[in-house]
């Protein structure tokens, strides 16, 4: 195990120290790469260890950067404070859902379509209130400053979103070690064989997407101040739940650092390779690229490419006795 | 004293009577069996005690409290552990960490949950297996793998099904001796099994149900020899051939 805090500490320095040498345009690149390890990590929350599939997360990226952004703007609130906020409404509503799911035992598909459901009902909800910007979506005025969450330039992205990889992954490590992680994993193995052990399954299931959604919205935050476009078709669409779940699944699902690797892979993939087709003319060809090799992952290495990434360097790793 | 009481318990899935009026009691430090054939409703009055289904009717008292409508997993932090017939492991985690799940939802912190996991996977015979996945454990292991995270609940009242089905002669020898010493710890035990050495062995009293109804109840010397559960598990002509 030490050697691999050593392994770990190297990648960490080198990732504060890159910035330095590269230019805004790589910087740009590495930002979405962090961006994307967090937020498949929070999904990897509740999808990797409860074993529930949700396909509606970006239900809650949607409510933290919906609920940051009007704040901001309605009432000057910092989106550093407003993502606290939108937090507490993504967990709501999470619960909410969870409720339905956990109480009744919708289970499988059934709970799949119960979390589409949500993001939908929402998107549709939050196109039709002006309030909300309806169909036109919001733009934000750039006003850069700390207070606003907003930058010129990629570096305070780049650490920021290093803050939130690291932090989720630091988050995770803990819940992974205690009770609830040992107790949201036995549900996803067998959840009636955890409740006949005395496990509260019901109880660790709800813990378990409410913290999953809390993690989720704060990625919503950034996104919003990222990107200063809001869209009901963007931020609670069905593609945006798609894409979050590809990089935790080619990683390796249920595990610590699969979102991570599996955004290290595809993520630098879709950005170079988006570029590199839109100046031939051929727009949307890097999506066909990113799903064969989404397939041959899933067909040649369907737990993940964490399996392959072990194999490699636990030996490497190994303490001298 | 009773640690566990059922009384009048019915269970009806539709029409079919799964489990009809069934009465009994099992005591502190017994070994009760409960045999009878297939289809006989054995696991149907499982599901009922452990909370996994709610008998329509009657009423069950564990050391004192009633459990009719409690969840699963309230009735196993009361004192109530089960196994399941068809093993239900944890299959991509450690036999460890399987047995883990079982210590820590009883209240006990991390550390200590280590330590009493560590005694009975070696109590059971798992010592060896401690670190391997659930899923790659042959049957008669995964059986007993089965028992320790029960074991784990720190049950008072232990309800075992069909723990030796599938276990070779010197298998079920072993499963014997290993049930005796839980009971000998302590542990009220409530066993349906279909292998009657085994349970001939262990029982002091057993009950015979058919058809969701008690057609038998005593010690085993008796109970093999009544009229009524030979017929109930070799039929009518058994008798009339005989008598």
């Amino acid at each position: 195990m030490k050697r691999y805090h050593i392994f770990l500490s190297l990648i960490l320095l080198i990732l504060v120290v890159l910035p330095l040498f590269l230019d805004n345009y790589i910087l740009g690149i590495f930002v979405m790469v962090f961006f994307w390890a967090y937020v498949g990590q929070s999904w990897n929350v509740l999808t990797g260890y409860t074993g529930h599939i949700s396909l509606g997360h970006a239900l809650y990226i949607g409510v933290g950067a919906y609920t940051s952004t009007y704040l901001a703007q309605v009432f000057g609130l910092s989106p550093w404070f407003g993502m606290f906020a939108g937090g507490v409404v993504a967990a709501g509503i999470a619960l909410f859902l969870g409720f339905l799911g956990f109480r009744f035992g919708l289970r499988g598909v059934y709970f799949v379509i119960l979390t589409i459901a949500f993001a939908e009902i929402t998107r549709l909800i939050v196109s039709h209130v002006e309030a909300l910007g309806s169909f036109s979506g919001i733009f934000l005025d750039f006003e850069p400053s700390f207070w606003n969450f907003q930058f010129s330039g990629n570096l305070p992205y780049y650490y920021i979103s290093l803050a939130l990889m690291v932090g989720s992954l630091v988050a995770v490590y803990i819940i992974e070690q205690s009770k609830l992680g040992r107790f949201i994993v036995a549900i996803r193995e067998d959840e009636e064989a955890a409740q006949a052990l005395g496990v509260n399954t019901f109880k660790y299931n709800m813990l378990a997407i409410a913290i999953s959604a809390f993690m989720t919205s704060i990625a919503g935050v950034f996104y919003a101040n990222y990107i200063f476009y809001l869209h009901p078709n963007s931020m609670f669409g069905m593609s945006l739940s798609i894409e979050l779940i590809l990089r935790p699944i080619v990683g390796g699902l249920g595990t610590l650092f699969g979102p991570l690797i599996g955004s290290f892979l595809l993520t630098p993939l879709s950005e170079i390779s988006r570029a590199y087709f839109a100046k031939g003319g051929l727009e949307g060809l890097h999506l066909v690229l990113y799903g064969i090799v989404a397939i041959l992952v899933v067909l040649f290495m369907p737990k993940g490419i964490i399996v392959y990434v072990r194999r490699f360097l636990d030996p490497l790793m190994k303490d001298k006795k | 004293m009773s640690n566990l009481i059922a009384t009048d318990i019915t269970k009806r899935f539709g029409g079919l009577l799964a489990v009809n009026k069934l009465s009994f009691e099992l005591a502190e430090g017994e070994i009760l069996g409960l045999i009878g054939p297939n289809g006989a409703g054995k696991t149907t009055v499982f599901n009922c005690l452990s909370g996994f289904l709610t008998p329509e009717e009657g009423s069950m008292y564990l050391g004192g409290n009633a459990i009719k409508g409690l969840q699963p997993y309230q009735i196993c932090q009361m004192g109530m552990a089960r196994t399941f017939q068809i093993v239900k492991p944890f299959p991509t985690i450690s036999v460890f960490d399987n047995v883990m799940v079982g210590a820590l939802a009883h209240g006990t912190s991390l550390q200590e949950a280590k330590s009493m996991s560590q005694d009975i996977i070696e109590s059971v015979g798992l010592r060896k297996m401690r670190d391997l996945e659930a899923q790659g454990l042959p049957l008669p292991l995964r059986k007993r793998l089965e028992m320790a995270r029960a074991l784990a609940t720190r049950p008072r009242v232990l309800l075992l099904d069909e723990v030796m089905a599938g276990l070779n002669p010197t298998e079920v020898d072993e499963m014997i001796d290993l049930i005796n010493q839980i009971n000998q710890d302590g542990v009220s035990v409530l066993l349906i099994e279909h292998v009657m050495r085994g349970v001939m062995a262990l029982s002091q009293r057993m009950i015979v149900i058919n058809y969701g109804e008690k057609i038998a109840e005593g010690v085993p010397a008796e109970i093999v020899k009544n009229p009524l559960v030979i017929e109930a598990y070799l039929g009518k002509e058994f008798l009339s051939a005989q008598g």
